[in-house]
């Protein structure tokens, strides 16, 4: 029998705090979403508001970077046209793991106002999407929602990417495909 | 019976139009005096018709003449702007393109409407040597129509990519429904085997998958972000509130975050 009895799940007064991984490694995630600075159409413009002084994203630890090397989030603002999908999809594919992508605004979203043959009827066709944020445009404050969002969702979300389903697409034929 | 549909020009029509309805015609007006009696002038033969539409000159013209009354407006003439180039289908009614051209003098702020009609299959000579702003508009023109321009420095697509099938302005050609338009992007990144798995173009914003618990709740139905449903889900009640305003930081109702 122990002489003095320990309290294993105190602190002791020691500057210690107790949590599991994938709680401290998507708290770190989800702090600093670091978006790239891609704008294609309308949206870009609230985008930019967003991340300028009056609505400031700097304060979530938002920052955008200029590179994908750097970036975890991708917001997909404005109309994706077909000549620019092939490039819009390269970004993604040099962004490194973890990412996220963020669908802003109708046209994104299915295309919108443009059903014609030159525009990509929405870029889930092409990109996997965790954040479809409606409005044409979106107001900034919108965007923000949607970042708090996606925040939540990674909080939920395991540390291990390989355990996190990306979006499933279901065929015509039934059976379920992913769009890594 | 299917409705018969023209191949030859299947762009959206107005689902009414008046029976009696004549569309309004520009009045024309014959070339008197003035600056444009001196251009008429120095055009002499080259320009078949000519007459005057809401104060602008339109010279008709035949399309192998194209460059040497461009040149003469220009050099003769002082029309040194071209600010328009483009062409108009008419393949349907008489299988022949019509070809324009805007041109502007400064000094006399006139301008000049050079217009000529082409045949189907036949090609423009280019006028890039006289207005730089051609190079842009014939490439254009080139990508929208499919006409040939001879003698143009770089004859390529500007506005659609380079592999593109199809010319958009043609009256033959869809808005929506063209095969290759409506794959281009899968068979460009995925490959055609991607097909059947991203499933043909879906514009319904709508959209709802009954099973999808990451994406999608239903209101009564809550169920944790995720949840397997394929076999159902219990009802809950539903709370209301009480008041207009909400105060979320009293916990009066039910939170955002327990509802997912």
């Amino acid at each position: 029998m122990a002489q003095h009895q320990v309290n294993y799940a105190s602190t002791a007064g020691l500057p210690i705090a107790l949590t599991s991984v994938d709680k401290l490694v998507n708290w770190g995630r989800s702090n600093s979403l670091w978006p790239l600075t891609y704008g294609l159409a309308c949206c870009a413009i609230e985008m930019m508001a967003s991340g300028a002084s009056r609505y400031d994203f700097d304060r979530m630890g938002t920052i955008f970077r200029a590179s994908p090397r750097q970036a975890d989030v991708m917001i997909l603002a404005g109309t994706l046209s077909k000549k620019h999908s092939e490039f819009a999809r390269r970004l993604y594919d040099q962004m490194t793991e973890p990412k996220w992508v963020i669908s802003m605004g109708s046209c994104a979203n299915t295309g919108g106002m443009f059903n014609t043959y030159a525009t990509v009827q929405g870029v889930d066709r092409i990109i996997p999407v965790d954040i479809y944020l409606p409005g044409c445009a979106p107001r900034p404050e919108t965007l923000q929602y949607a970042m708090m969002m996606l925040q939540k969702k990674i909080r939920k979300e395991s540390a291990d990417m390989k355990k996190n389903t990306k979006q499933d697409l279901t065929t015509q034929t039934g059976k379920r495909a992913r769009l890594i | 019976m299917r409705k018969y549909v023209p191949k030859d020009n299947v762009q959206g029509k107005a689902y009414y139009t008046d029976r009696f309805w004549v569309a309004p015609r520009v009045p024309r007006e014959a070339v008197e005096d003035g600056h444009f009696a001196d251009v008429v002038k120095a055009l002499g033969k080259l320009a078949n018709d000519a007459y005057v539409e809401i104060g602008q000159l339109v010279v008709q013209i035949d399309a192998t003449d194209n460059f040497a009354v461009m040149k003469m407006l220009k050099e003769t003439c002082g029309y040194t702007q071209c600010s328009e180039q483009s062409a108009v289908d008419y393949l349907a009614k008489d299988n022949e393109f019509e070809l324009f051209w805007q041109l502007l003098n400064i000094t006399e702020a006139k301008r000049v409407r050079v217009v000529c009609r082409l045949a189907n299959g036949a090609a423009i000579e280019s006028v890039e040597p006289l207005f730089k702003s051609a190079n842009f508009a014939e490439r254009e023109m080139f990508d929208m129509f499919g006409i040939k321009v001879n003698n143009h420095p770089f004859l390529k697509r500007i506005i659609m990519p380079d592999d593109w099938e199809g010319h958009p302005l043609l009256k033959t050609y869809p808005l929506i429904g063209d095969e290759f338009a409506s794959w281009y992007e899968v068979d460009k990144i995925f490959g055609k085997e991607y097909r059947d798995i991203i499933g043909p173009e879906n514009r319904d914003p709508a959209k709802v998958d009954r099973y999808d618990t990451k994406r999608f709740s239903r209101v009564g139905y809550e169920v944790p972000f995720g949840a397997d449903i394929s076999e159902g889900e219990t009802a809950r009640d539903i709370e209301y509130s009480e008041t207009a305003l909400v105060n979320y930081n009293k916990k009066t109702s039910k939170q955002l975050d327990e509802r997912r």
